[in-house]
């Protein structure tokens, strides 16, 4: 699950990490009240909140030097569409914006927190040149990439929060402050991904003040969603304007979907399974309209909630469904179809393919059932199939 | 042959709820040896003709169990798979979909410095069989047949369409693991290709990957500098948008290696069979076994 960036904040600061947290406005009156609250003088900066990156170049990010300027780009900004490399060419349209009070910069770092797949251990990634897009340094500098394993039992440990500050900021003077605050706050970031469960903790720029001051300027935190249910108060987090209608609503139906932009529909059992099934239409020259893993214990209210969801997606030319029964019954999904077809008119052609457990049985239901349902005996015959049926449509 | 599992392995079933004690019948009634069934508040009952224990030690001493097989809700997984370690189990099969990522995390570091001759399958993986011998998962089990190829793969249903295309072919498997679809897994493709390189009746090796990670890059070097046997590989998610989990907790795609295409080319440099038709695994496995 992602967050906003004031949301990251606050959370982050709950773990102690200095943040500058601003205020959130959502309406017109809302930044009214967002400027009344912050310091009178400025200059502050106002930031579009949306779960995309690259919101800066987007022009979502603005510096403001006078309170009118301030409250112009506050309203320019709320409710524009975003479109930066991250949302697509449709982009996002910006429904809340935070205000804050600029700040004064003498360096900027780079510094995240997410699990390495390879070594099954959190790592911190980090370099004392941030502000820029990581990816971009990591292709261009690699030897500017700072990592470090953290002990999934233990945390991170002072040692290591010590070792980065010191790499993090070169060059400071033995008594400065920085090293010591800017451990400090890697230890907070290392407290905030172990207690809310986090896939991601992100902080660019993390900025040190002319006056020495260290500061998350930027947040970024997203959460593992097979352990939300240890933090119920997190769920609270969660903004569905930001997702996509079709993935909120088949989410409501506890269906696993992704929306794609093809036109036909994919009814699949297995994640792995769907995945290949819309990479073998691809393959036959077709363009899949979605991900959807109806599971391993499909029955009639999953079926009929899926068959809805693609009947009801005018961008729907023709719906492939295509089940290797294992768990799942072919003649409960068989008649799954049935039910749905007749429940919701079936305007578009639609090939089924069954497989495995009472498969036969499935199809002869399919096959008597009046339904204007074309079978397929294989895989690859089953998608050749959709893809013919739905050709120049 | 086989691998890991075989007639003598005896497996206890932890979690024998609805899903656990269905599944527990399934793998018994295929001709498991299933000894016992493990759940709090449960000891002394029998399930489906197998007695069950309150807990993993008690299971063991009274059944010498040496496998088992995990169906306890995600919440308590990890800790079921620890118990199972703890109590002397060898091999470990977690079906368990939607463990957290840090409890794995924590469970891996634990098994590795604390339980190191402890071998954990998955968890979210439909689980481990050797045809006609021992079905430790949630797959039909009638689909497979005694042979000659060796099935490694990240997906479930994806595995089936496999050993379907492979028993059509008359090819049969020796053993098939689902290594499971989480980032953070119990066994890698590295921790297991060994054991069929080793294995004298496994001729070929099938590889099912996804996108995300690169733990089939891993697989494709570790294939070139110790195997002979050849190998056919498929790797789903072509069609994925970046950056959106497609079913799979590990299935996301990052940068650019990790893509479904990057991934098959990466494969095929290599001198693996890579195919890009999911429904020509079983074809091309034969062609390369000259059948």
């Amino acid at each position: 699950m992602k967050l906003h960036e004031y949301q990251a904040k606050d959370l982050l600061e709950a773990t102690g990490v200095r943040v500058l947290k601003g205020a959130v406005a959502s309406d017109p009156a809302g930044i009214e009240a967002a400027i009344a609250t912050l310091s009178p003088g400025g200059p502050w900066v106002v930031k579009a909140q949306v779960h995309a990156g690259g919101r800066g170049k987007a022009g979502g990010v603005k510096l403001a030097k006078t309170r009118e300027d301030l409250r112009e780009k506050a309203r320019a900004i709320l409710g524009m569409t975003l479109v930066s490399n991250q949302t697509g060419p449709q982009g996002v349209k910006v429904r809340k914006i935070l205000l804050v009070e600029a700040c004064d910069i003498a360096h900027e770092i780079y510094v995240s927190i997410l699990m390495d797949r390879k070594e099954g251990r959190p790592l911190v990634v980090a370099s004392a040149e941030g502000g820029m897009e990581i990816e971009e340094l990591a292709a261009t500098h690699p030897e500017k990439i700072l990592k470090e394993h953290l002990d999934p039992l233990a945390g991170m440990q002072p040692h290591q929060a010590r070792d980065l500050a010191y790499r993090l900021a070169p060059g400071e003077a033995p008594d400065s402050p920085v090293p010591a605050a800017l451990a400090e706050l890697l230890m907070g970031l290392s407290r905030a991904f172990f207690k809310y469960d986090a896939s991601l903790v992100e902080v660019n720029p993390l900025i040190i003040t002319p006056s020495k001051d260290v500061i998350a300027l930027d947040a970024k935190v997203a959460l593992e969603d097979n352990a939300l249910f240890r933090h119920p108060e997190l769920e609270a987090l969660r903004d569905v304007a930001e997702e996509n209608p079709k993935e909120v609503k088949a989410a409501e139906a506890g269906l696993n979907y992704i929306a794609l932009d093809g036109n036909i529909g994919c009814l699949v059992n297995g994640a792995g399974l769907a995945m290949a099934t819309m990479d073998l239409i691809k393959l036959h020259g077709g363009a899949p309209n979605n991900f959807l893993d109806v599971g391993g214990g499909a029955n009639k209210d999953t079926m009929l909630a899926a068959f809805k969801l693609l009947l009801g997606d005018p961008q729907v030319k023709g719906i492939l469904v295509n089940i290797f029964g294992g768990i799942v019954r072919c003649d409960l999904v068989a008649q799954g179809v049935i039910d749905a077809a007749k429940e919701v008119s079936l305007a578009v052609p639609m090939v089924v393919r069954l497989e495995g457990t009472n498969a036969e049985q499935g199809r002869a239901l399919l096959a008597t059932s009046g339904l204007p349902i074309t079978p397929a005996a294989g895989f690859n015959e089953a998608t050749l199939k959709i893809v013919e049926a739905v050709r120049g449509k | 042959m086989s691998i890991i599992v075989n007639r003598d392995t005896k497996v206890l079933c932890q979690g024998v709820g609805k899903a656990g004690s269905f599944h527990l019948k399934g793998c018994k009634d295929y001709g498991t040896k299933m000894v016992a069934g493990v759940q709090p508040k449960k000891g002394g009952t029998t399930v489906e003709g197998v007695p069950v224990f309150h807990t993993v030690r008690q299971a063991v001493r009274a059944t010498g169990a040496d496998a088992s097989m995990i169906f306890v809700p995600a919440p308590g997984a990890a800790d079921a798979v620890l118990e199972a370690a703890d109590a002397g189990i060898k091999t470990v099969v977690c079906i368990t979909e939607g463990v957290p990522v840090l409890d794995m995390s924590r469970t891996k570091a634990l098994l590795k410095s604390r339980y190191p001759g402890v071998r954990l399958i998955g968890p979210n993986c439909p689980g481990i069989i050797t045809p006609g011998e021992c079905k430790i998962g949630i797959m039909p089990g009638y689909i497979h047949k005694k042979g000659r190829v060796g099935i490694l793969s990240k997906s479930g249903t994806l595995t089936y369409e496999a050993v379907h295309q492979t028993t059509a072919a008359g090819l049969g498997q020796t053993t098939c693991v689902g290594i499971g679809g989480d980032p953070i897994l119990g066994s890698t493709y590295l921790d297991l290709l060994p054991l069929f390189e080793a294995d004298p009746e496994t001729e070929a090796i099938v590889l099912i990957g996804e996108i995300g990670g690169d733990a089939e890059k891993q697989a494709a070097e570790y294939w070139k500098a110790h195997m002979k046997k050849p190998m056919v590989a498929f790797v789903a998610g072509r069609t994925a948008p970046k950056g959106k989990r497609m079913g799979h907790a590990g299935a996301i795609v990052g940068g650019a290696d990790d893509t479904a295409d990057a991934k098959l080319k990466m494969l095929a440099s290599y001198g693996i069979h890579a195919v890009d038709n999911p429904s020509l695994i079983g074809a091309e496995v034969a062609k390369v076994l000259g059948k």
